[in-house]
């Protein structure tokens, strides 16, 4: 296509008008167009053709695809399709220009980021109407809420850059940061990732989606002309293909990735091993709970804002309505009143409440789930509302008699249709919320407090939002538990992710370890001491392994130190459940808890010599002494963390609180390293039982009886059945089976390289949380690297829980 | 109790109120930060432009309720605003909206007692109402039996609307029975005449208040709930009007019954007065936004409509002096 054919046009369909004495009599809204000559303007500046942004300035790309119009389908703009040599450009212009940006210092970068924000805001409208035009979403949208909201991202974390060096001092950047954004909300999701990457001394190579890739070019380019150095922001247009070449680039050291579920996971199994960061934002069936005594109009509206706010391209889209069976009847009924008010039609009219669905790929597909939805028994509401005669518009959409096996149920739909249910009691409403694979959000509607307030944190989610829905604020964390991701954006949660641990970065990799070869055994008439073969440690009890193997430990001499069980596959399976049915320990109170790690302590003093020549009978260190003082330490330690690692009172700009609560993630696998086989373990999982998580813990491989020994201290110390589960073994195996657990929440791997890769390889199945030491050799001793809020801050996720209050 | 609550037989008829029913406020919820989401958003997604803004705008004339209430009235302040009533927009103007010829005026004059004779008489002919506030207005604290008399005096002299203002200490103390019983009294000494609730929401503050005072009026037989006397230090919020409006839409859903709302004080802009129309139209409908369901109890409202609908007949923006004052 020519360039002359894609002049700009505005000859927008805007529908019949009306003289003033018509309107008299209809009182109907009219149009209410905003202009589209700047954006047009300014796309014609460049033609209506992009090139990469790589380096502070335009870069042509070899090829070249469209970007349309949704709500017209005309074409807008042509855009560079990246290809690798791109990629690799502007990995190596972010590479140039990461040292010198980090060194600028936390204050340079706040300027920066000051900056960035004050620019933001003075092409506001610019960006807003750009935005609505490249995406179909309301102008309302994006002049109240995306450009809004970007802006304070980068004042925000204006603030996070100027208190890095005192606040965050023991982290530094990671690097070069390769960032993927997705259409549903272009500017926001570029502010979310952008903002903390360049903060915390990251350079970033950002690819925004094939749909909406303008609002990134023209960030871009005015971010240039605000005096962001060349390289600290490169911008590579194009599909997938694009993305995966920055996914695989080996000069990228994090990936942060906001889209679908299904990406997420391919993206986890490629960045695997490689020692790349992570950090998922993925899908949602986020649950919206309505409870008999809520302000069920209040509730109607939220609705609105929960699955018809951007056409219901929302991750955190509340897209499944929960509400008890008394209020039932009367709220579907006023929910239907209400969506005979919703205006569909163009994005840039102002008195619209939807826009245009992004693509007719999507609009085909939520065509046909709401068809499949219908032909498993659901009943399908649209109201008696005109849609704009041409585009890619879907009408508002609700599904009553809709069972939990029902696939519009379990699938997002990503498009403006509502699923609805009943539940009878406030725990069957817990566990209807709950029945799902995802876990981003939840919106919980209850005018008493003590309800609300007891269900918010009974739900498996990143947010919940009281009486309310969809509020987003960057000093409030945003992010989801179970296959909706991992990390968080926003507040001191998500400046994390854009951190590393100085003492972690400055590990070395773990010496090559010696193969004992077992020596003869030399029996004689001495009275033997009597056999001590350990079993497995699971449900509180020892247990015989599944396979009755046992295999032989051996001292540095090749003596035999003792055999300890074989444990397989099942023995995981059954240690598993044995720390899903343990699920009191994550209600018991922080107190409770420390009093049991301190008792551990106690128990553990009570037999150091006996573990410390345990060890040196094992390892043949001299240290054993020191180490098993060591761990009573740690103990310590986590006994009194158990009641201090606060959460936090989030300040969002509303009348209310957001409250940032550190909660266990469940179940915990843990590989335990061999290096300090007794101070390993214990500083592995005394951090995550003090968080109230349960473990299925597979200890050092080569030297497990300070493990084993330690079955007696937990059978002194009260620890109730099923918190720490221990299975001896093959670590690769039992690895394996651990990682591929469904039910397994999060791993720890402290071990090789090739366990650390196979650890994030084989967790895609419900996108474990992992925490690995890519075969860097920890030092257990050194404080800064293995003990305290470095540890715990991955033995918890953060839930936010917004409370707006006012009477 | 309950069979009393009964359907009328016309939905369009004039609300005869119902017997008290404390089960219809108990289960009222109100969820504050709810609500004003709902108003702050509205705007931003609802907006009235060119020629429909300028129709909207001469619709808002037509239901304000013109009003002078000051301790310094004199008859030919009264007749003054009433020759204004009659002819609220320029001539000129109207002719170049398209509407030569037509009889647009205000929705009703709304004065003291002392001026009801003086403003009927300067409306002779118009088939302007006018509108007394009644009942020892504003603060509501004369003696009862006084109110009615009160009424019963401005009925006589030929007010056909009366706003009366209610005993806030009723809704405070929870005394909702006699909130009821007050509000019947003044609905029966009305007769004829529509009577419109002044619930000051100001000094009843809180929206479970707001909501509560509302529906027990209705259920007393109110024509139009309002929600100030423009005395009180917060008068015609958009919040407080949401909470009403859902109150009129609850209480027609249980009896059929509609009842009209009056936003008072506060309402002094065009782009003002324009929300409040939207508002009613997305929360109760096309029919809200005429005279007989919605007034706006407004001064200085007028003003600003009549330049803004001068600027839209001449592109250029205009002045006060150039309009006729009330």
């Amino acid at each position: 296509m020519s360039l002359a054919a894609i002049r700009p046009s505005t000859a927008i369909p805007w529908g019949r008008i009306l003289s003033v004495a018509e309107y008299f009599e209809t009182m109907d809204y009219g149009p209410a167009p905003e202009s589209d000559a700047e954006v047009r303007a300014w796309l014609a500046t460049h033609k209506s053709s992009f090139g990469h942004f790589i380096g502070g300035s335009f870069v042509p790309g070899a090829k070249q695809i469209d970007t349309n119009e949704p709500a017209t389908g005309k074409l807008l703009a042509r855009i560079a399709n990246g290809s690798k040599k791109d990629i690799d450009a502007a990995v190596s212009a972010a590479r140039k220009a990461q040292g010198p940006w980090e060194k600028l210092g936390g204050h340079g970068r706040a300027r920066h980021l000051y900056a960035l924000a004050r620019m933001l805001q003075r092409h506001a409208r610019l960006c807003g109407v750009l935005e609505s035009l490249d995406n179909g979403k309301p102008i309302r949208e994006t002049r109240d809420l995306d450009v809004p909201l970007a802006v304070r991202h980068f004042y925000h974390h204006a603030g996070w850059a100027q208190l890095q060096d005192s606040e965050l001092s023991a982290y530094k950047a990671i690097g070069v940061v390769g960032q993927i954004i997705p259409w549903n909300f272009p500017l926001l999701m570029l502010a979310w990732k952008v903002a903390p990457a360049l903060a915390a001394g990251n350079t970033v190579v950002l690819k925004p989606a094939e749909f909406t890739p303008l609002t990134a070019l023209l960030f871009a380019e005015l971010a240039h002309k605000a005096g962001l150095p060349p390289g600290v922001l490169n911008v590579v247009t194009g599909e997938g293909a694009t993305g995966a070449s920055l996914v695989e680039h080996a000069g990228v050291d994090k990936i942060a990735f906001t889209g679908s579920t299904e990406v997420g996971r391919l993206i986890r199994k490629a960045t695997a091993g490689t020692g790349k960061s992570l950090s998922l934002e993925l899908g949602g069936k986020s649950p919206f709970i309505v409870f008999d005594d809520a302000d069920l109009d209040g509730a109607v509206e939220g609705v609105v804002d929960a699955i018809w706010f951007n056409q219901g391209q929302v991750c955190c889209a509340g897209s499944r309505l929960l509400v008890q069976e008394g209020v039932a009847a009367e709220f579907i009924k006023r929910l239907k009143r209400r969506m005979g008010k919703l205006r569909v039609g163009h994005p840039l009219d102002k008195a619209i409440d939807m826009g245009a669905i992004i693509d007719p790929i999507q609009l085909k597909r939520i065509g046909m789930l709401v068809d499949k939805g219908v032909a498993e028994g659901a009943e399908k509401f649209q109201p008696e509302i005109t849609l704009p005669a041409m585009g890619c518009f879907f009408p508002p959409t609700l599904l009553t008699n809709v069972e939990t096996s029902s696939t519009v149920a379990t699938e997002e739909i990503f498009g403006p249709v509502l699923v609805s249910m009943t539940f009878r009691t406030p725990d069957e409403a817990v566990m209807l919320a709950n029945n799902s694979r995802y876990g981003l959000s939840a919106s919980v509607w209850s005018e008493t407090i003590g309800l609300a307030l007891d269900i918010a944190p009974k739900l498996q989610c990143g947010v919940v939002w009281v009486n309310a829905t969809n509020l987003f604020d960057a000093a409030v964390g945003f992010g989801g538990y179970r296959e909706s991701g991992f990390g968080r954006e926003g507040g001191r949660e998500g400046i994390y992710e854009y951190l590393k641990l100085r003492a972690w970065a400055a590990r070395k990799p773990k010496a090559v370890q010696r193969v004992e070869i077992e020596a003869d055994v030399k029996p004689n008439f001495e009275e033997p001491s009597v056999d001590r073969t350990a079993k497995l440690f699971i449900g509180g009890k020892q247990a015989r392994p599944d396979g009755n193997y046992s295999r032989v430990i051996l001292s540095p001499s090749g003596k035999i130190v003792g055999e300890v069980g074989e444990g397989n596959r099942k023995d995981i399976r059954n240690a598993v459940a044995a720390a899903r049915g343990a699920e009191g320990w994550s209600k018991a109170t922080a107190h409770n808890r420390a009093q049991i790690l301190y008792y551990m302590a106690e128990n553990l003093s009570a037999r150091s010599d006996e573990f410390a020549s345990r060890i040196k009978a094992m390892t043949g260190i001299s240290k054993a002494k020191t180490e098993v003082e060591a761990s009573i330490q740690r103990l310590f330690t986590y006994g009194a963390w158990a009641d201090k690692y606060d959460g936090a009172v989030h300040s969002p700009p509303l009348r209310g609180v957001a409250l940032a609560m550190n909660e266990p993630f469940g179940v915990v696998g843990v590989i335990c390293p061999d290096e300090a086989p007794l101070l390993g373990f214990i500083s592995l999982v005394a951090p995550l039982i003090a968080m109230g998580n349960r473990v299925v813990v597979v200890p050092s491989e080569r030297h497990p009886l300070a493990a084993t020994d330690f079955y007696q201290v937990l059978e002194t110390s009260d620890v109730p059945a099923g918190v720490i589960n221990i299975v001896t073994g093959g670590r690769d195996t039992l690895l394996k089976t651990l990682a591929e657990h469904d039910d397994v929440d999060a791993l720890w791997v402290f071990g090789s390289n090739e366990n650390s890769a196979n650890a994030e390889k084989l967790s895609t199945g419900n996108l474990k949380r992992t925490l690995v030491d890519h075969g860097l050799a920890t030092d257990w001793y050194d404080l800064a690297s293995s003990e305290g809020p470095v540890l715990l801050r991955h033995a918890v996720q953060v839930k936010n829980i917004w409370i707006p209050y006012g009477e | 109790m309950a069979q009393s609550n009964i359907l009328p037989m016309s939905a369009s008829a004039r609300n005869a109120g119902v017997a008290f029913d404390l089960d219809w406020i108990e289960d009222l919820r109100i969820n504050l930060s709810a609500s004003e989401r709902r108003v702050a958003s509205l705007p931003g997604r609802r907006s009235v432009k060119k020629d429909a803004q300028a129709a909207w705008l001469l619709k808002a004339v037509t239901c304000i309720d013109l009003t002078t209430l000051s301790g310094d009235d004199t008859a030919s302040r009264v007749r003054r605003l009433c020759a204004k009533a009659k002819q609220p927009v320029r001539e000129d103007i109207l002719e170049k909206l398209g509407f030569a010829g037509r009889n647009i005026h205000t929705g009703a004059i709304c004065v003291y007692h002392r001026f009801v004779k003086t403003a009927v008489e300067a409306l002779e002919g118009s088939g302007l109402p006018v509108a007394a506030v009644s009942t020892g207005f504003p603060a509501g604290l004369v003696p009862h039996d006084l109110k009615l008399k009160e009424i019963e005096a401005s009925v006589r002299d030929g007010a056909r609307e009366i706003d009366i203002v209610i005993t806030r200490e009723h809704v405070l103390t929870g005394n909702w029975r006699a909130l009821y019983d007050e509000m019947r009294d003044f609905r029966s000494a009305c007769g004829e005449a529509h009577v419109k609730a002044i619930l000051a929401t100001g000094d009843i503050k809180t929206m479970r208040n707001v909501a509560r005072a509302s529906m027990i009026c209705m259920m007393a037989g109110a024509d139009f709930i309002k929600t100030s006397t423009g005395k009180e230090a917060v008068n015609a919020t958009l919040l407080v009007t949401l909470t009403m409006l859902r109150m009129i839409r609850e209480y027609q859903e249980r009896t059929g019954f509609k009842v009209g709302y009056k936003p008072a004080g506060g309402v002094s802009a065009a782009k003002d007065v324009l929300n409040y129309q939207i508002l009613m139209k997305e929360e109760l409908g096309r029919k809200w936004l005429e005279p007989e369901l919605f007034r706006v109890g407004a001064s200085s409202l007028l003003a600003d409509i009549e330049r803004q609908l001068e600027h839209h007949v001449t592109g250029r923006y205009s002045a006060f002096n150039r309009h006729p004052v009330g």
